[in-house]
């Protein structure tokens, strides 16, 4: 757009992609986003330096902040954003709800006050439709939540919840409100300018999450017809035109299994996954937000905006997926590579090749999105997509973004925000191989130790090596694969492998450049891309395959026979220590050593970007000594807290 | 070169008591036709001190002496040597068929590893415990002179009691015939060979000591246990006389495999250069931000080795021992170099007797068997202290220095940050005759840091704030070195794989001779 760019950064990130992309950079502060991105003054400070003329606040820190507006507002200086009295309309969520029913927005029908008795609460219960929660009032979140779906229910319910009412809280008020089964998150993108045009750009489906926080997104929905998504997108562009909105802003809703809508929140900022819809519109919404800020008209039509195929989302994070659906992980990123090569994939990234992921920011590496003209295509771009991003350095969320978007239930589309516990009940254990895939593995990780095998014979230039040639086409292997072991024949011709693996055979073909991170083989023919992240002398080998790390060892069937006399490794007993289960502080010590721990009593809370995780004993014991004190930065794996 | 040492110490006279007869040993028949009792003799060697002591050895989580060598070597490459040369003691019993096992208490032999000549003894631990007889040691001996001839090197796989009580003198004669064996080839005449150059052992069940804790115990009244006193542990971590420890048999011999792989076959021959698919060019991003912006921030030295190596093998040497020096093996485009590296992580990366020690005997391994040494400098100076100075510090550190200077290897040196005062000299500089140095822009080639300069230049003087500053500007870059020519360029470190490997070529046809001298005299 020909405009210049100023970048403000804190100086830890002095040296990140966006501070190099932009024209020019001021550091506004320490590390600490409150001293640093979140500091008004030093950033009005940057504005004055630089003479900007207007402010993009991106998706966070002061993206939603009033007051950051009205200051720029009264130094004359735009922000690309909606106006001050928008952002504090909808930043309120009571004041929201009650603009968004006044401008005819469905909103979550209930009931908040005393409910005498139980017909009384049966009369709200059928005014409001089935089925109902029913909660005491002063119950935080979903404690003491219950749910009805008919009349009988709803007795029931009362009965406890005014109980619980009265007792736990000593506040009669109870809630009933429309209970909505299988939510799904859905929100439609709305583009406003300051001439009272409204367009929507169409729904992005936002269903799967943790902990509140979305994982993967898409638009369009497989869930909408053209019908609710008309409705969806008039009720957005009624609430903006209620709050006179300009710029970029999303309307959320929930949905329920009945294609029932209700209003969430309104976010008066452009979205972290804004892409999507920018892949299906073919419009930039930056730039839309920018000549909005200038004043600009519209130059779409609501007509004008189609869906042209398929996007999907995957929020690639430095955390470890196997921990809660992902506790954040930092670290050194050694080797990255995007997988950019690849058709119809864009890749937004602040970081590269050697940046820390540290404890001061939210852990995300970068959005991948890939689109296609059907969902099946941008599914299968996603799948190849991740199987070629090298990401080495910090744990990463690939193992589980690949499992998600190759669900069975995923695929079909039946999803809500419910997705990740529902299917993972017992939390992310990362792929699991069937019989096939198992061989396939095996094979290619017996495939690759022949492979390196051979090239250690190749020294060049010398005279001194046996003449006797490498003549040998067959091998017999055995292969580790968590605690089994497999026998394995692999004779090779060419650059491709026969191995006979588990009674069944398995061609694996290669370039086998043992140099690169990526491993592409032909397995049986199709074509797979594998990771290859680290090979030991011991025959130890790490793969990447279907997006999950197996580690495997690979020995020769003599070296495998004689292993078996070595003693094996004791492991340390973990119950009576407590290691830091990710790089973080210590916001909180509450015991001592002396003290007598109970079985799941909290022993001490870690802050890691800006989530607070709660240690607890698991058994009973008396503390033994205590390695770190509240404040201590700790690193994954550190020594908290000892017991006898 | 590598003794892969397997647990000494055991009560030799004790197994000596118990008289175990085996069948297989069982061949002193005179009706036996000669082809038939060389058959019997054969297998009897195959299965040394018998099958229940073989149970034994693996029940200890041991490999025996042919299993050993079997996993060293390529498949069907080993030739072994004396398989019927027995003991020759009469005194104890020990002349009776029942304590003759053919082959004795060791393997010899030779074989292939990748291909690649090398002799190896194995001592087999289920005949006498491992001890060593006079014909024992005579078989080492005769298997390193064949190895000296030829020019190749020599792996021992230590498992044993020490000398066999039984043939006193004759005994501690073989282990001096073992170790005047190698001294003499050190210097000239080709193999590696044994002890002296690089010791691996194992965790848990390694020990290695001049006396055990029962003398320790009689003679200094100092309660301290096997492992405490000669375990892996001590010796990898505290003592530095052992080079690696790996977790058990079978580990350790498929590293000491690839280890090999690293490494000429004597110090005559050129350093082995292996296919390469790791491009030469490779440019290496990640290294532009590796240097901290604060000077007093650490960093790992090892992200920077591992990112610049060919496929990021890297086979450390002593990786516990002195850690704020890191030195070890590596590969770039295919040739075989040693790295020393500074390591800011530990210690600051300072130099101290042990490192400076660490570094020395390391780049003089480098120079003997002309394997080019890349130095990555990041130091802030000599660990200062009374601990260090009453230890020698001078006298050790100036083994690095002498080290890096006597060196005629190809000698490449990058300055990644501080390169500061007598520490910068030591390290490779182009004042020890370093074939091509470089500074990365981060770079600060100084006598000290800008602090404590300022605060002996303008003692009890106002505004030291200002002339600090003055001090970075001037000293805390890579100028006044480059200006000088003590540098040969100033490079981006993305480009410092590309830039090593080039020189490389170039320096392969390196000739330089130190003046004659019978030997240099190494400030030891």
């Amino acid at each position: 757009m020909g405009i210049q760019t100023v970048a403000v950064h804190s100086d830890v990130d002095s040296n990140a992609v966006h501070v190099k992309m932009a024209d020019e950079a001021v550091c506004v502060g320490p590390a600490p986003t409150s001293k640093s991105y979140l500091n008004m003054d030093a950033i009005m400070d940057a504005i004055r330096l630089t003479g900007a003329q207007a402010v993009h606040p991106g998706y966070g820190f002061l993206s939603e902040n009033k007051d950051f507006a009205k200051r720029l507002a009264a130094v004359g200086v735009t922000f690309i954003g909606p106006d001050t009295h928008a952002i504090q309309a909808m930043g309120d969520k009571i004041e929201s709800k009650l603009i968004a029913k006044a401008a005819k927005v469905n909103t979550i029908p209930g009931f908040d006050g005393v409910v005498k008795t139980a017909e009384d609460a049966v009369k709200i219960a059928q005014q409001i439709g089935y089925p109902v929660m029913i909660k005491a009032s002063a119950g935080g979140g979903g404690k003491g939540m219950r749910i009805a779906w008919n009349d009988e229910e709803t007795r029931e319910g009362f009965r406890f919840s005014s109980q619980e009412a009265a007792s736990s809280f000593g506040d009669d008020r109870l809630l009933i409100e429309k209970y909505i089964d299988n939510p799904r998150h859905i929100e439609i993108q709305v583009l406003a300018d300051k001439h009272g045009n409204v367009l929507w750009l169409n729904e992005r489906e936002c269903s799967i999450q943790r902990r509140n926080q979305k994982v993967v997104e898409e638009a369009p929905s497989m869930f909408l017809d053209a019908d609710t998504r008309r409705v969806m997108g008039e009720q957005a562009v009624q609430l903006a035109k209620a709050v006179k909105y300009s710029s970029a802003g999303t309307v959320e809703f929930l949905v329920d299994s009945k294609k029932n809508f209700y209003f969430l929140e309104m976010n008066t900022r452009l979205q972290v996954e804004h892409p999507v819809t920018e892949c299906i519109t073919g419009l930039d919404l930056v730039e839309q937000m920018i000549r909005i800020a200038k004043g600009y008209q519209l130059q779409q039509k609501q007509e004008d905006i189609p869906i042209n195929g398929w996007a999907i989302e995957s929020r690639v994070y430095a955390e470890d997926p196997f921990k809660s659906f992902g506790l954040p992980s930092i670290g050194r990123l050694s080797q990255y590579q995007e997988p950019l090569k690849l058709s119809h994939v864009r890749v937004d990234s602040g970081i590269e090749e050697g940046s820390d992921i540290n404890i001061y920011y939210d852990p995300m590496i970068s959005k991948l999105v890939t689109y296609g003209a059907t969902r099946a295509e941008a599914l299968a771009r996603m799948e190849d997509a991740l199987d070629n991003y090298v990401i080495r350095g910090v744990t990463h969320n690939i193992p589980l973004l690949r499992e998600i978007i190759t669900h069975p239930r995923f695929v079909s589309g039946d999803i809500s925000t419910n997705f990740l516990p529902e299917v993972y009940p017992e939390g992310f254990k990362g792929h699991h191989l069937d019989e096939d895939r198992c061989r396939e593995l095996l094979a290619s990780a017996a495939a690759l130790h022949v492979t390196s095998q051979l090239y250690s014979h190749k020294i060049l230039g010398t005279q001194r090596v046996s003449s006797a040639p490498m003549d040998q086409n067959n091998w017999e292997l055995c292969v580790e694969l968590g605690q089994e072991l497999h026998d394995i024949e692999i004779s090779k011709s060419g650059n491709s492998y026969i191995v006979k693996v588990d009674g069944g055979q398995v061609e694996v073909c290669g370039d086998w450049n043992l140099a690169s991170p990526l491993l592409p083989l032909t397995i049986n023919g199709t074509c797979r891309m594998l990771q290859c992240l680290s090979k030991e002398s011991s025959g130890n080998i790490v793969l990447q395959y279907m997006g999950t790390l197996f580690k495997v060892r690979v020995l020769s069937k003599l070296t495998a026979k004689l292993n078996s006399y070595m003693p094996e490794k004791v492991s340390e007993d973990t119950s009576s220590i407590l290691r830091s289960p990710m790089p973080g502080t210590v916001v909180a010590m509450s015991v001592k050593p002396g003290d007598t721990v109970a079985d799941g009593q909290e022993i001490c809370v870690i802050e890691a970007m800006k989530m607070q995780n709660s240690l607890t004993a698991v058994k009973q014991a008396k503390v033994k000594s205590v390695h770190c004190q509240p404040g201590e930065t700790v690193g994954e794996g550190d020594l908290l807290v000892e017991l006898e | 070169p590598f003794c892969a040492l397997t647990r000494p110490l055991s009560a030799i006279a004790c197994l000596l008591q118990t008289n175990i007869q085996s069948d297989c040993r069982w061949y002193s028949v005179s009706h036996l036709s000669v082809k038939e009792r060389i058959e019997k003799k054969r297998k009897a060697a195959q299965m040394g001190g018998g099958q229940k002591r073989i149970d034994a050895q693996h029940q200890r989580g041991k490999l025996t002496a042919r299993e050993r060598v079997e996993l060293l070597l390529d498949p069907e490459s080993f030739v072994e040597t004396d398989m019927f040369v027995e003991h020759r003691c009469s005194d104890f019993g020990m002349e009776q068929d029942a304590n003759k096992f053919p082959g004795d208490s060791v393997v010899t032999g030779r074989g292939r590893i990748n291909g690649r000549l090398v002799y190896v003894f194995s001592q087999d631990f289920t005949v006498f415990g491992g001890s060593l007889s006079g014909a024992h040691a005579q078989k080492i001996c005769k298997i390193m002179d064949q190895a000296l001839t030829v020019g190749a090197p020599v792996i021992g796989l230590n498992d044993s009691g020490g000398a066999r009580i039984q043939e006193g003198v004759e005994s501690l004669a073989g282990y001096a015939d073992i170790f005047l064996v190698h001294p003499s080839d050190l210097p000239h005449h080709g193999s590696l060979c044994i002890l002296t150059h690089l010791m691996l052992c194992l965790q848990d069940t390694s020990y290695l000591f001049i006396t055990g804790p029962d003398v320790v115990k009689s003679v200094t009244n100092e309660d301290v246990t096997q492992e405490e006193l000669g375990g892996a542990k001590t010796h990898t971590a505290v003592s530095g006389v052992a080079h690696r420890a790996f977790e058990n048999d079978v580990e350790a011999l498929l590293y000491l495999r690839d280890f090999f792989n690293f490494l000429p076959l004597s110090n005559q021959d050129p350093a082995p250069i292996r296919e390469c698919q790791d491009p030469s060019d490779r440019l290496v991003k990640s290294l532009d931000t590796v240097v901290p912006f604060e000077s007093t921030k650490a960093y790992d030295m090892l992200d920077i080795i591992h990112a610049v190596l060919d496929e990021g093998d890297f086979f450390e040497i002593m990786p516990t021992y002195a850690k704020n020096i890191v030195v070890g093996f590596a590969r770039m485009n295919g040739r075989t170099v040693g790295i020393v590296g500074n390591q800011p992580k530990v210690a600051s990366g300072c130099l101290d007797i042990n490192s400076s020690v660490k570094g020395a005997r390391f780049v003089r391994f480098c120079d003997a068997f002309n394997i080019p040494i890349i130095t990555f400098v990041d130091v802030p100076g000599f660990l200062p202290g009374t601990a260090q100075e009453y230890g020698g510090i001078i006298r050790h550190g100036a083994k690095l220095l002498f080290a890096f200077a006597e060196a005629t290897v190809p000698k490449i040196t990058i300055i990644t940050r501080k390169a500061y005062g007598g520490a910068y000299d030591v390290m490779s500089s182009k004042h020890l005759r370093g074939d091509m140095n470089y500074a990365w822009p981060t770079a600060e080639v100084a006598v000290m840091g800008a602090k404590g300069a300022v605060q002996i230049i303008f003692r009890g003087k106002e505004n030291q704030a200002e002339a600090e500053a003055e001090y970075v500007e001037k000293f805390a870059n890579p100028f006044p070195a480059a200006v000088r020519g003590f540098v040969d360029d100033i490079i981006e470190p993305a480009t410092t794989r590309k830039r090593i490997c080039r020189d490389l070529e170039v320096l392969a046809s390196k000739k330089q001779v130190n003046p004659w001298k019978k030997h240099a005299n190494i400030p030891l």
